[in-house]
């Protein structure tokens, strides 16, 4: 792994690029083809091909109908939540110097848990549609706010405050979430909080994708653009700073962005464990650790994870449907705990 | 380029710059100027705020009194790709690299010259092969830092502060991990650039060293500039003691004609030191001063 020639930036990205949106087109064909209705992979594609004016030969109506109203936003929407965890993940790891960073670790995730909670609870999701996703994204938000201004206090930022107090503000509004659920009067309440606790894209329709996309596509060309100042970052502030990057600036705008690309995703995905961490690691070992190669793949791999695992989660115990957060969790945990016994020493000198 | 008029042109001044952590200070109304095309040396024991003072010169550090003015200019009003592009550090600590390598550090040094959109052109690969030539960091280009040892790790970021294309290059004990081989290659070449027009400040706990290869020192401790001049002017047995608390014979290298600096003893362990009179016991003085500083010192760091 050390002596290898490295590819130029340009190569490895537009190389990386290639095969991740191949991959992509193919694990969507056939995770469109797949369900209760099986559709043939050819008529998946005549059915996306058909709006842009192109003479296609018949496909059923029905076919279409599901397509278009069930499977296509369903994939629009893990896709999106998949790049948002791949490239706030990446962001988190480079902003922290430390692989271990996920998306979660300033609250958002713990944040976004404790407003779909409260909607819920109160009822207020049932109020309309888009009423759980914005709850869920205020809560995120919030969360990562409050968890920032606590390392800020007295004008002096520190990372490693910044990290404490993740820690500790997951724990609290954790708890509150347990608080809520105990208390919760109805069991029908009790089981939606449960089943939104543990992340999935269920009837997930083109109001979610509506919401959360533009979000996440706008918060991945900020991070694009700025992958180059998180590259100087890594080597720490000082360096950075001796480069010439308005690193206090600099690492706000990051945070930000990638807060708010997680939210995002949260607020229509509910908490899906570890694609954030695993797929920047997997990428990093793969592609270096260049940002500007980093993120953009990270996007994709985590796109092709998710749907992957998504099109696993709704297939494998069909009728049923198994929960997508449980499962990347399935995958992810002990992927985790492998890199925790490779990185060990690493890890331990912190 | 700046120095349009002539070998007097003001690469960098210094006046008055003072910083303070919790009431303490580590820079007091420091004054430090280099004229383009000149080495200057910042010669004291630990603590005395020479890695401070090259901190608060590059702006990576906000200095609470004072100015600082690079080419003329007011360090405030430049903007930070503006200053880096003028100004290079190499730090004395290579930070931990998160595995890129030599080729892509040094590659780094061009981003004070990009902007946002722009993608490294064979113009930036070329600066920074170039300058892994001088450096002698072109065998491990494509090898991750953590690979290298010390001594190659402070060359690679040499490298980079040269790919930054600097007028103005600072340099934090640039010998400190290297064999005396490395020592004289770099110093050499600092000097060669120097000779070239790069304006260097570099500081060096190498008493002979710094000597032999710059053509002024200044002697800081306790944040304060205690002498400055010519190495014949500033190495004196009373400035040492005065700074070091060491009490030292001065001779001249008969083969490199440069002043040698021999460290006989502390001044603090000799027998009958207090019986001395005079400058013995205000260097005393400053060797209790001395050692609080540097417990505040790393108290912060």
């Amino acid at each position: 792994m050390r002596g290898y020639r490295r590819m130029g930036v340009g190569a490895r990205l537009s190389l990386g690029t290639a095969a991740l949106l191949a991959l992509v087109i193919i694990v969507g064909l056939i995770s469109l083809s797949l369900g209760p209705v099986e559709i043939p992979v050819t008529h998946v594609a005549w059915i996306l091909i058909s709006p842009f004016g192109i003479n296609v030969p018949e496909f059923g109506r029905t076919e279409q109908l599901v397509i278009e109203q069930i499977r296509l936003p369903r994939l629009v929407v893990g896709a999106s939540v998949g790049i948002a965890l791949g490239v706030a993940g990446a962001t988190m790891q480079g902003l922290f110097r430390n692989p271990m960073a996920d998306p979660g670790i300033i609250g958002v995730s713990a944040g976004g848990a404790l407003g779909a909670v409260v909607a819920i609870s109160t009822g207020a999701a049932a109020l309309f549609l888009l009423a759980l996703p914005v709850f869920a994204f205020v809560g995120a938000i919030a969360a990562a706010f409050l968890v920032y201004a606590i390392a800020a206090v007295g004008g002096r930022f520190s990372m490693a405050t910044l990290l404490l107090a993740g820690v500790a503000i997951n724990a609290f509004l954790g708890a509150v979430v347990s608080a809520i659920i105990l208390f919760l009067p109805d069991n029908e309440a009790l089981r939606e909080v449960l089943f939104w606790l543990a992340g999935g894209l269920d009837s997930r329709s083109w109001e979610h994708a509506q919401i959360a996309s533009p979000l996440i596509l706008g918060s991945v060309c900020v991070l694009l653009l700025m992958s180059r100042d998180l590259n100087l970052l890594m080597l720490g502030d000082d360096e950075a700073r001796s480069m010439g990057v308005r690193v206090g600036r600099t690492r706000v705008l990051l945070l930000a962005t990638a807060a708010l690309a997680t939210g995002a995703a949260v607020a229509v995905s509910g908490t899906i464990a570890f694609v954030g961490l695993v797929i920047p690691h997997i990428m990093r070992l793969l592609l270096g650790p260049d940002n500007r190669v980093l993120i953009p793949l990270s996007a994709l791999g985590g796109a092709v994870f998710v749907l992957v695992v998504d099109t696993v989660a709704r297939t494998i115990i069909a009728p049923a449907e198994f929960r997508l957060g449980v499962l990347t969790a399935f995958v992810g945990a002990p992927f985790f705990i492998f890199l925790l016994i490779r990185n060990k020493r690493q890890v331990y000198s912190l | 380029m700046s120095g349009q008029n002539g070998m007097a042109a003001s690469a960098l001044d210094a006046r008055s710059v003072t910083f303070s952590v919790d009431a303490k200070r580590l820079l007091d109304r420091v004054d430090l100027h280099a004229d383009r095309g000149q080495f200057i040396g910042l010669i004291g024991p630990n603590g005395a705020g020479k890695s401070t003072l090259l901190r608060a010169i590059s702006s990576v550090l906000k200095f609470q009194q004072g100015a600082v003015s690079l080419e003329g200019e007011d360090l405030r009003s430049l903007g930070a790709k503006r200053i880096a592009s003028t100004l290079a550090l190499v730090p004395q600590i290579a930070p931990y690299t998160q595995g890129f390598t030599t080729f892509e550090l040094v590659l780094m040094g061009r981003y004070p010259h990009m902007g946002r959109l722009q993608v490294e052109g064979e113009h930036d690969d070329r600066i920074a092969g170039e300058a892994m030539r001088l450096t002698e960091t072109e065998a491990f280009a494509e090898r991750t830092l953590d690979t290298l040892s010390g001594g190659e790790r402070q060359r690679v970021f040499l490298a980079r502060a040269l790919a930054q294309e600097p007028r103005i290059l600072l340099l934090d004990e640039p010998t400190s991990n290297l064999d005396i081989l490395h020592q004289l290659k770099i110093l050499t070449l600092v000097r060669q650039l120097v000779d070239d027009g790069l304006t260097a400040v570099a500081a060096i706990h190498d008493l002979n060293l710094a000597s032999r290869f710059c053509d002024r020192l200044v002697v800081l401790a306790e944040g304060r500039v205690l002498a400055e001049g010519l190495a014949a002017e500033v190495l004196t047995p009373e400035t040492i003691e005065e700074a070091f608390g060491v009490r030292s014979a001065v001779h001249r290298d008969p083969s490199t004609d440069a002043l040698m600096i021999s460290p006989i003893a502390a001044v603090d362990d000799e027998p009958g030191a207090r019986g001395r009179v005079g400058r013995t016991a205000s260097a005393a003085q400053y060797g209790i001063a001395r050692r609080e500083e540097s417990e505040a010192a790393s108290a912060i760091g």
